[in-house]
């Protein structure tokens, strides 16, 4: 990377994380509210009837889930949101002038996207920590899980930005796809207690494997094997960061 | 001398199978002042949009400096700097922040780039403004943030899409002063106006565009050699009756009482203002009727389209 590049990612990475920041009320703090309601709801209330969950309280077992949770969305809505309103606003015209490389624009909005998720999720666990005792297991496990799931989402969210033509668009993959895959990846319960078709469905679905190897890092249990976790985060990482890089190159919903 | 622009068989089909530019080329020199004319849908954006790399061209090729935009575009877009049509910045972000990430984009650290944003948005009246957000200036002060923008990099050549849309005419003025101010610096400049009077005033080399193809390429000088007539507004001491007829010219009686007359190049005005003293009828006061630009882009446009639709007739 060029020296050129290098302050051109920083200038991306810091107007993202400005932007964000400067919009606190409508980026950090409604899933801190959200996710103290199902701690308290979900994890307190009903989590007392429901009993252990793979050896450990209710409340411990959907803690990293939620985490998780708030990771993904936050990570995927901060890149759709942001890089979405660039080509709404025609600011994209601004990068698309200068000379930064494309893959330069990529890295920059997923770092931003990045930065929110660990905001967002790190206040979250903050939040948990009222809650319960986090001990965790693997800190590498969960540090790299984390992150690398934030980038995952990132360049979701970047992609779906790239197709949408209206705030509508933006609104669709998360409302009919994150948010069912997110609460069916095993946020809340364990996949063994679904049938054998669910147990096999589950696995279809590519967030049970980050949420999974999230919580091996902090608890030391999981339903999936922790490798086949991080196999299935690089893939998907790999194919939609070259999918982007590809939309970019392009000029797919960028330039006429 | 260096060749700032080059740009040679541009076309450019949109996906709807229209056809905005058909095989475009156009060179201009170092040091410019260069107007890019023509009507609404002639092209002129769409040139513009390729050679900053907003719009995908379908074939031909661009250099900026020497720098081809597809193989060199990093040197390329280091040499140019954009001011567009539309307003196209973060209107919630302060002005001066918005300048600052221009600069980042371009590479530039940061202390560079605070010198020169302080620079520029004080040439341009803005530094007094710098901490509120853009959504709070007027239109001209958005029109002058994003030349400050386009200027923040230094760059050596600098395009201008209707600068002055909708900019009161003391803003215009002093808009103008500052892009000569900018051109005899050694910028080369490139604008694109539906003011002809700003392009009369302000450039040295003009090209009008229609329908995807230029029209004309040559010096403002060249052009207007080519305007052989033109059209004088008379204030009478008294407003006469009836058409007043002057052999030799072309007369017509407005509903002001002014009348209009066109004059052949090299034709003895005095011609005229004998023949009406002869009627009884005095000038007052002359003035030209419109721009001679104006006159003459308005002649080869209506002239092309005229030939195109007898070409059309034959063809039928």
């Amino acid at each position: 990377m060029t020296h050129t590049s290098w302050i051109a990612l920083q200038t991306i990475v810091i107007r993202e994380v400005r932007r964000f920041t400067r919009i606190w009320a409508q980026t950090i703090l409604p899933p801190a509210i959200t996710m103290t309601l199902y701690f308290i709801i979900f994890g307190n209330l009903i989590g007392r009837q429901i009993g252990d969950m793979s050896g450990f309280s209710y409340m411990e077992y959907i803690v990293p889930g939620l985490i998780m949770m708030s990771v993904i969305t936050n990570a995927y809505s901060n890149v759709v949101s942001s890089f979405f309103s660039m080509k709404f606003q025609r600011c994209i015209e601004e990068l698309l002038v200068a000379p930064v490389p494309n893959y330069i624009i990529l890295l920059g909005y997923v770092a931003g996207g990045v930065a929110r998720g660990l905001a967002v999720g790190f206040i979250v666990t903050i939040v948990s920590l009222l809650f319960t005792d986090l001990q965790i297991q693997h800190l590498g496990i969960v540090v790299s899980v984390v992150l690398l799931t934030a980038v995952l989402f990132s360049l979701g969210g970047f992609i779906n930005a790239i197709y949408a033509n209206k705030f509508d668009d933006i609104s669709i993959v998360p409302t009919f796809v994150l948010t069912p895959l997110t609460y069916l990846g095993g946020v809340f319960y364990s996949i063994e207690l679904l049938p054998e078709v669910g147990q096999i469905a589950s696995k279809i679905n590519p967030i049970l494997y980050m949420v999974n190897a999230f919580r091996y890092g902090v608890l030391g249990v999981s339903d999936v094997h922790i490798g086949v976790a991080y196999g299935m985060i690089f893939l998907f990482i790999a194919v939609l960061f070259t999918f982007s890089l590809h939309l970019l190159n392009k000029g797919v919903g960028i330039r006429n | 001398m260096t060749t700032a622009l080059t740009i040679d068989s541009l076309r450019k089909v949109y996906a709807n199978k229209f056809e905005a530019l058909k095989g475009v080329s156009l060179q201009v020199e170092e040091g410019d002042f260069f107007a890019l004319l023509g009507p609404n849908g002639a092209g002129k954006s769409t040139t513009l949009g390729i050679v900053s790399s907003l719009v995908n061209k379908t074939s031909g090729e661009v250099k900026i400096f020497g720098h081809d935009i597809d193989r060199d575009p990093v040197q390329a877009k280091l040499n140019l700097g954009v001011v567009p049509q539309e307003f196209n910045f973060n209107q919630f972000e302060k002005v001066e922040d918005i300048v600052m990430t221009q600069a980042g984009f371009y590479g530039i650290p940061t202390a560079k780039a605070r010198a020169n944003v302080e620079k520029y948005l004080r040439e341009l009246g803005l530094w007094d403004k710098r901490d509120q957000q853009a959504r709070m200036l007027s239109g001209g002060m958005k029109r002058r943030l994003m030349i400050a923008r386009a200027l923040v990099h230094d760059p050596k050549l600098l395009i201008l899409d209707e600068p002055t849309a909708g900019v009161d005419i003391e803003l215009r003025r002093s808009m103008w002063r500052f892009l000569q101010e900018v051109n005899a610096e050694g910028k080369t400049i490139i604008l694109t106006t539906h003011y002809l009077e700003e392009a009369e005033a302000l450039c040295r080399n003009i090209a009008i565009i229609d329908k995807g193809e230029i029209l004309e390429h040559s010096s403002k000088r060249e052009l207007l050699s080519k305007l052989n007539q033109e059209t004088f507004i008379l204030d009478l001491h008294a407003a006469p009756e009836n058409t007043p007829q002057l052999e030799g010219f072309e007369v017509r009686l407005l509903a002001d009482g002014h009348i209009e007359v066109d004059a052949v190049s090299g034709r003895n005005l005095n011609q005229a203002f004998i023949q009406l003293e002869q009627q009884g009828l005095k000038v007052k006061s002359m003035r030209n009727k419109a721009n001679r630009l104006e006159e003459l882009f308005v002649r080869m446009v209506n002239d092309e389209r005229q030939a195109n639709t007898r070409q059309a007739g034959e063809a039928s």
